[in-house]
């Protein structure tokens, strides 16, 4: 059994791993950062600590978060120190079963199947597993540069 | 248990690499005085320890080494054989090799596959058959007088002594006191203002309290995090030893104020900026044995290495006594590379020569030897010490040697900044570049071909706006930016329009993530007194990202030195373009004025030229080499029937003409350039109240060098 803290973005059912996630805030203060690649959303100030705000729907290739959106904060910590991950709403902590986990079909595409690990079919409907790594621009430097020139 | 085991791994290998900066150093201090009994304990003693640990841990390759080397050691320690050059050399590569074992303990737990047969044998075949004593140096005997044993029993005490009063502080710990401090810093900043506001004594004086505290803790915990200098060059002599010898040089370097401390940050930033300076010293400055030798001067040249507090910074030297620049070279050099006149070149001050070194792509390396090739210039020495707040400044003289002169600051975490605003954003500006602020009134910025400059004390410079840059959103009503802040970063200087300044507060210095990391024009990011993040501007990475141009003549010809400025008057020709624009040269560029009847124009193909004297004088039309930009009317030739003007310029034997629109004045001015708006324009300045544009002569002949070589060389034959 696996544990999800899970969570919603744009419509969709995500989680990721429990031990990964440090603390859930309520919608921070935040400092745009001009010229930054557009799913660094800015910086908040996490009890002095300055944390880079992720907007996952950019991450999804989904569109931008606008000025009246209030996200929630998901404080991941990651081996580069802690991130946080805006989402639309929070939900609860399910244990889930690995057997009922699939990878992605061959048939998703762009960024959002270099982001999704895989689905666990779940009464409700499907809850996919994010790639943290991969969704916080870590891993693939180059697909950030690509967003930028994109813009 | 294996949690344990790591933790012996982990100490076994701080000791390790720490003996073995000792054992360099002991070495090398042997290989000066080969009798130094003391030295060679210690030297031994430091081997046989390794060698114990790694074979208590099971590291059998490295003992392997170890026991090897101590066999050799112990050959040299009983008298039965003496050091050579090329002993050290063995023994040296064996610490280097350990270390690279080490490494590997420390990334995958074991010591490696590879057996080091070569230089366990090597080791042995010293020991067995000890080199030819007939080898230099080292030869002549000295008896032992020295008891061995007293100074390792003294040496064990202080061991003992130091042991007892220090203890050993994970790094990460003291990086996590410092960032305490420094919100303690920010709260106490918000504090004593809202302090100021209540007047209410008890609460100031209670404030006050906070406020010394808070400094003194400032001041000790930034102790904590300070280590000796001897840290970033200990490996000095090591390097200069290799480079020296592949050189063929006799180079030593001695090393003053080894326990000046810095923050270790710093040591950290200043590490590889050093080495390339006494690499260069090394390699550029000290000459060969024959060379020095001939020259009067013992034939082991001497790099001094020292540190010492002056001021609240800290001031490093690395002087060597070998050649000096040849000022000469460098000037040859300036007229090849940078675009500059020979005259120009021979009126340099000597400070100003030494300047170019720091330029770009200036190298002097092909004129003294050739064993750089490192890509690192000093403009990146130069680059990496200011980044840390840090200056560097060369003196030197010609046989005498050259002195590098770095400050840097004591720390680098808590600065001071001025938080500029545009619109409804704030950033933090290091004070360290902050020349000066002037309000500006609407109108007051001018544009000099598409880009806005200000009359600063009648200088122009560049302006950059926040807003523009960092495509800040912006109220289109509100007046476009109110205080322009006088920049300065490298060579560059130019004006930041923002809309608003505050007065100078210190912030803590806090790195951006891995996701920020390719903005250059952030330095960091800090908690401002209202408790949201701000970013730290970077004006070096700024100014690169909003083309601020930089110019040699620039910085040559410095306004800030008003003296030498009037010293440096020179006669200007001023003259119209054919289009009217107005421009200069440097009237010692000009051999004569002419004025020729257009009929006198001979063409040869696309060639012109005219007559003169009993030579031909090819001539270039000033509108045909500035193609650039901007379309001017051709000389038709009815409305201009007025005679041609022509500025006669003379390339060695040979003549140029230059035919331009309308002669005006001769003036006489200190150059004052400001940067270079286009390619054959050195840059930019005010003659008569007005911009004139001064033309960089040499360079555009230089481009159109090709064509002239084949006239020029046909009519100088003629002329001799």
């Amino acid at each position: 059994m696996k544990r999800l803290a899970t969570f919603t973005v744009d419509g969709r059912f995500l989680g990721v791993d429990v031990t990964s996630v440090r603390e859930v805030l309520r919608p921070q203060e935040m400092t745009r950062v001009p010229l930054a690649p557009p799913r660094v959303a800015g910086l908040i100030n996490l009890r002095g600590e300055i944390v880079t705000a992720i907007d996952l729907r950019v991450a999804l290739g989904r569109r931008q978060l606008g000025k009246s959106d209030r996200p929630m904060n998901v404080v991941v910590t990651t081996e580069h120190g802690s991130v946080s991950v805006l989402v639309d709403a929070v939900g609860d902590v399910l244990e889930v079963d690995e057997d009922a986990f699939e990878r992605p079909p061959s048939t998703l595409r762009g960024s959002a199947r270099d982001l999704i690990l895989g689905a666990y079919k779940l009464d409700g409907g499907l809850l996919l597993e994010l790639d943290l790594d991969a969704a916080i621009g870590t891993t693939s430097p180059s697909g950030i540069d690509a967003e930028v020139e994109d813009r | 248990m294996p949690g344990e085991m790591d933790e012996i791994v982990a100490e076994f290998l701080v000791e390790s690499y720490e003996s073995l900066d000792r054992l360099d150093r002991d070495l090398l201090a042997l290989e000066r005085d080969p009798h130094a009994r003391d030295v060679l304990a210690s030297i031994f003693r430091t081997m046989h320890t390794i060698k114990g640990t790694c074979g208590f841990l099971g590291f059998v390759k490295l003992e392997r080494i170890a026991h090897a080397a101590e066999s050799l050691l112990a050959g040299l320690r009983d008298g039965s054989m003496s050091i050579t050059p090329q002993t050290a050399g063995v023994l040296l590569a064996t610490g280097d090799v350990l270390r690279l074992i080490l490494r590997q303990i420390e990334a995958s737990g074991t010591d490696g596959e590879d057996d080091h047969d070569a230089l366990v044998d090597e080791l042995g075949r010293l020991r067995e058959a000890p080199p030819d004593p007939a080898a230099p140096p080292a030869a002549a005997s000295q008896p032992a007088s020295r008891p061995p044993r007293m100074r390792h029993g003294r040496g064990a005490g202080i061991r003992t002594a130091v042991t007892d009063t220090t203890v050993r502080v994970d790094v990460s710990l003291l990086d996590r006191l410092m960032t305490l401090v420094g919100e303690l810093v920010l709260a106490r900043n918000h504090l004593v203002e809202m302090a100021s506001d209540r007047a209410d004594p008890a609460l100031t004086s209670a404030t006050q309290s906070v406020d010394r505290i808070t400094a003194e803790l400032q001041e000790g915990v930034m102790k904590t995090r300070l280590q000796p200098i001897r840290t970033a060059w200990g490996t000095f002599p090591r390097v200069a030893r290799d480079l020296a010898v592949a050189l063929d040089k006799r180079v030593r370097i001695e090393t003053d104020g080894d326990d000046t401390e810095l923050d270790r940050s710093i040591i950290e930033a200043i590490k590889d900026p050093l080495t390339h300076i006494v690499r260069n010293a090394v390699d550029h400055g000290i000459e060969g044995p024959e060379v020095r030798v001939a020259a009067g001067k013992p034939d082991e040249g001497v790099v001094l290495v020292r540190a010492y507090h002056e001021g609240g910074q800290v001031t490093i030297e690395v002087a060597d006594d070998g050649a000096g620049i040849d000022l000469d070279a460098v000037r040859a050099k300036a007229v090849e590379t940078a675009s500059m006149t020979p005259e120009e070149a021979d009126r340099m001050s000597e400070r100003e020569a030494i300047d170019l070194l720091f330029l770009p792509g200036f190298s002097t390396a092909d004129h003294v030897t050739e064993v750089s090739g490192r890509g690192v210039g000093m403009d990146v020495v130069r680059t990496n010490i200011e980044r840390i707040g840090g200056s560097i400044d060369i003196s030197s003289r010609r046989g005498e040697g050259t002195t590098f002169k770095i400050r840097i600051p004591l720390t680098l975490a808590i600065i001071p900044v001025l938080i500029a605003t545009s619109g409804e954003e704030r950033f933090a500006i290091p004070q360290a570049n902050l020349l000066e602020v002037v309000g500006v009134v609407p109108g007051s910025i001018e544009t000099l071909h598409e880009v806005p400059v200000y009359r600063l004390r009648d200088r122009l410079l560049p302006v950059v706006s926040l807003a523009h840059e960092l495509d800040l959103e912006r109220d289109e009503e509100a007046p476009a930016g109110r205080f322009l802040a006088v920049l300065q970063a490298d060579d560059r200087r130019f004006g930041l329009l923002v809309d608003g300044l505050s007065d100078p507060s210190e912030i803590v210095v806090k790195p951006l993530g891995p996701q920020l990391h390719g903005l250059e024009v952030y330095a960091g990011a800090t908690i401002l007194g209202n408790g949201r993040v701000g970013l730290i501007l970077d004006v070096v990475g700024l100014a690169a990202r909003a083309g601020v141009i930089s110019d040699v003549h620039e910085r040559l010809l410095d306004v800030e030195r008003p003296a030498e400025a009037s010293r440096n008057a020179r006669a200007l020709l001023v003259f119209a373009d054919a289009a009217g624009s107005r421009m200069a040269v440097p009237l010692d560029l000009v051999d004569r004025l002419e004025g020729f009847p257009r009929a006198a124009v001979e063409r040869s193909g696309p060639d012109e030229a005219v007559p003169y004297g009993d030579r031909i004088l090819p001539l270039l039309s000033l509108q045909d080499l500035l193609v650039e930009r901007r379309r001017a009317p051709r000389r038709g030739g009815e409305e201009m029937a007025a005679d041609l003007q022509v500025l006669v310029h003379r390339r060695g034997d040979d003549l140029v003409g230059l035919v331009v629109g309308q002669i005006i004045d001769i003036v006489e001015q200190p150059l004052e350039l400001e940067a270079a708006s286009r390619p054959g324009v050195s840059g930019t300045m005010f003659v008569q109240g007005r911009i004139t544009e001064i033309l960089d002569l040499p360079g555009l002949l230089e481009t159109h060098e090709e064509r002239l070589r084949l006239d020029v060389a046909a009519s100088a034959g003629a002329a001799s």
